[in-house]
């Protein structure tokens, strides 16, 4: 391996994955969501001590940056950084300076100039990871920008449909439940579209952005009719805070007619898989038996795929760092 | 079919067929308009035509002689206040079940500021049990379309449109909260649920007792205009655009509220509206000498607008008549003008009055009953309403033309608060029917 160079931002992007930055799945293209999927599926099959695996960002800075509170995703980044040699520093919103008044974009030039190599971000506001991502030196993760994308989930629910049922043309997926606030569904349904799976979107209409229909999905507010042979049922969290009369009337209402039970999941085929990116509300969104059915829930596994793909994020974009090599070629 | 309508199947089997022959038969829903009978097995319409004669009739078959008068579908109101449960010294399930089966109303739907608000299933469940206890007219109800009336929070809709709610509304209150309506006619399209609107932009309408105008000036009371109708209307028209829900708007009184009625269903809007008989037949005159009898909500209009009214039902831009039964004690009226309570009886009322559109040659008979009858059944999604094979033999024999002198005194209803006693009217109610049951004979 070459000595690192420096400053990071000399590197132009390598030809494997030729971004800066991972903002969100609306720039990618199929070709190259399909290569992140293959070396994240690489990862996935690697063990976990791999030695190669373990040089490849030794000396390297992963700064896990989340004005939003995140446990999973910010652990699932810091274990995919620690599994691929990288020095990693957590700042969380409790301890930042936003607090004491620093705009997000001071903050941004304060940390670049402790020259970490890759930043993720988290913001509770739509754009802000992007605006950041102008002012700093090295290459940005988008851990999810309000309710705009959150690219490495769509890639993680990816992966797990693919290393379950060997593709991801051509399936029929569901996405049920709060559409409105989801980052989650954006990319997902940004995501899936490209790899030419179909998407049916199914929520309150309360809960549903305006014109989604013109976002190339079918849309229902009739969850069996919805689910009726889909291969893949995606569930979304609904915030506590949204099901007390302004979206949802309550909680007995929502889980009635939009929470997913063997009944309503009776529609879906036989096999369909169950996904949630989580956390789950329990009875809420979904029944206890059906998020914990070994044969049909895959949310454990998201959560398993959950660092394999961040491990391939971070590799594709330190590429320009690490010579073209990566590990799992 | 919700368990509400469920309920009120009628207990038993009914023994005899019953025939009701020499009839002048009217059916708006088919069009129907000519002399003969019709045949009822168990509560349902077996048959029906000129071909059921007395003669032509099963063995065994109670006939009933119409006389030639007119026989049509006993009369859906989708607009009254039952009092029950909590003011049931003004009215009661019973009381106005009585009322509206001498009024010829076979089916209403009651609104939900009762005491407590209709907002929940149990509250739901607690109208259809009544309802069943009566046997009269069949007594549905909306449920509130924000918990405990407060325009804030949706009510569980979808739970209670299953008990048996047939709509959503606030009932004597428009939602003044712009992002709360939008989101409530965006709930509601998730069902496909019909959302009621009392038309009235509530800034413009507060501590008003009587209509705009230079009478409210003379008289010194303080005016609601009439444009706080069609402002609340045309805001609602730009969130019925957005969520393309099922819109209704309650009682209207105005001229401008019919012109953008007009327009919203010309464009293809998914909205209907009803209006009452006070706002065809009565103007702001009324109120004269501080007649509280004549303090309604929204408030009796100039003569322009009753006459726009008047017009508008003629023309179909209006869909329904209801009533707008509001029953009230002495005590919500004998006080000053300003501080007596909105509201009139209608129940026994809603025919009579009605007819006057016909008798003035406004519009023939069948047009003015289909907006008594299969209009607002189809607007609630009723299958009643209608002289047809296989729907519930809920019926009206009437004589249109009989004159006779209106008498509060006279009225089933446990309130008397008229603005119509004493009026001389034509048409009267002869007979009543639901499921096949004789529910109400009139004196001779």
């Amino acid at each position: 391996m070459t000595a690192p160079q420096t400053p990071s931002s000399s590197g132009r992007p390598s030809a494997f994955f030729p971004h800066r930055h991972l903002l969100g799945i609306e720039a990618l293209s199929a070709d190259e969501i399909g290569r992140l999927l293959d070396l994240a599926d690489q990862y996935a099959n690697m063990a976990k001590d791999d030695e190669r695996a373990r040089r490849l960002l030794r000396n390297r800075t992963v700064m896990n940056l989340f004005f939003e509170d995140s446990t999973r995703t910010r652990t699932s980044f810091e274990v995919a950084a620690l599994r691929l040699g990288a020095d990693v520093i957590n700042m969380s919103v409790g301890t930042s300076s936003i607090k004491k008044g620093e705009t997000l974009l001071d903050t941004a030039m304060t940390l670049n100039a402790m020259k970490p190599d890759v930043l993720v971000v988290r913001h509770g506001d739509s754009g802000a990871v992007s605006l950041l991502s102008q002012k700093v030196d090295g290459a940005v993760i988008n851990a999810g920008d309000g309710r705009h994308e959150h690219p490495t989930q769509a890639l993680l629910d990816a992966l797990t449909i693919r290393r379950r049922l060997g593709r991801l043309n051509g399936l029929l997926v569901a996405i049920c439940g709060d559409v409105l606030h989801s980052r989650v569904a954006r990319s997902n349904i940004l995501l899936l579209s490209k790899m030419g799976a179909r998407i049916r979107v199914i929520a309150p209409t309360t809960l549903l952005p305006g014109n989604v229909d013109r976002f190339g999905v079918e849309v229902f507010t009739d969850m069996r009719k919805g689910l009726k042979d889909v291969d893949i049922v995606m569930m979304l969290r609904l915030q506590i805070e949204r099901m007390q009369g302004a979206y949802v009337p309550s909680i007995r209402e929502y889980f009635h007619f939009f929470g997913l039970d063997y009944d309503k999941l009776a529609a879906a085929k036989p096999n369909a898989l169950i996904m949630h990116p989580g956390p789950m509300n329990r009875g809420v969104e979904i029944d206890s038996e059906v998020a914990d059915d070994i044969n049909r829930s895959v949310i454990r596994e998201q959560v398993e795929m959950g660092v394999a793909v961040r491990m391939a994020c971070l590799d594709a974009l330190t590429r320009p760092l690490t010579g073209e090599k990566g590990t799992a070629q | 079919m919700t368990s509400q309508q469920q309920q009120q199947r009628p207990p038993k089997r009914q023994v005899r067929p019953l025939a009701l022959v020499n009839a002048h038969l009217i059916d708006p829903a088919s069009k129907r308009d000519e002399q003969g009978g019709v045949l009822v097995e168990d509560g349902v319409i077996r048959d029906i035509g000129t071909q059921i004669t007395k003669h032509q009739v099963p063995e065994g078959a109670e006939i009933v002689d119409c006389g030639g008068h007119v026989l049509a579908p006993g009369l859906v109101d989708m607009r009254v206040q039952l009092r029950e449960p909590g003011d049931e010294h003004q009215e009661t399930i019973e009381t106005g079940s009585l009322a509206a089966a001498a009024g010829g109303v076979t089916s209403m739907v009651c609104l939900p500021n009762t005491n407590p608000v209709i907002d929940d299933v149990a509250g739901v469940e607690f109208i259809a049990r009544r309802a069943r206890e009566t046997k009269r007219a069949k007594v549905y109800c909306y449920g509130a379309l924000t918990k405990g009336l407060e325009g804030k929070d949706i009510v569980e809709m979808g739970l209670l449109h299953e008990s048996g709610a047939l709509g959503f509304t606030d009932a004597l209150s428009a939602i003044a909260d712009s992002q709360v309506m939008r989101r409530a006619l965006s709930y509601a399209r998730t069902f496909d649920l019909l959302v009621v609107q009392h038309p009235e932009e509530p800034r413009m309408a507060a501590g008003g007792a009587m209509n705009s105008g230079e009478l409210s000036s003379r008289l010194g009371l303080a005016g609601i205009p009439a444009c706080a109708e069609v402002m609340m209307i045309e805001r609602d028209l730009h969130l019925v655009r957005m969520s393309g829900g099922r819109y209704h708007v309650a009682h209207v009184s105005t001229a401008a509220a019919v012109d953008k009625i007009r327009e919203a269903k010309q464009e293809g809007l998914r909205i209907t509206c009803d209006t009452a008989p006070p706002y065809f037949s009565l103007n702001e005159a009324e109120v004269g000498d501080y007649r509280t009898f004549a303090k309604l909500s929204p408030p009796l209009r100039g003569e322009a607008d009753r006459r726009a009214i008047a017009a508008a039902v003629a023309e179909g831009v209006i869909d329904a008549i209801a009533s707008d039964h509001a029953p009230l004690d002495v005590e919500s009226k004998r006080v000053p003008f300003a501080q007596a309570v909105p509201g009139v009886i209608g129940l026994e009322t809603l025919l009579p009055v009605s007819l006057e559109l016909y008798h003035k040659g406004l519009m023939p008979l069948i047009d003015l009953m289909r907006c008594l009858t299969c209009r607002p059944a189809d607007i609630l999604g009723l299958p009643q309403g209608r002289l047809a094979k296989g729907a519930p033999a809920d019926m009206v024999l009437f004589d249109p033309d009989r004159p006779h002198r209106l008498d509060a005194e006279k009225f089933r209803s446990k309130s008397k608060n008229s603005p119509y006693d004493t009026r001389p009217v034509q048409g009267k109610v002869l007979q009543t029917f639901v499921d096949g049951r004789l529910v109400f004979t009139a004196d001779a």
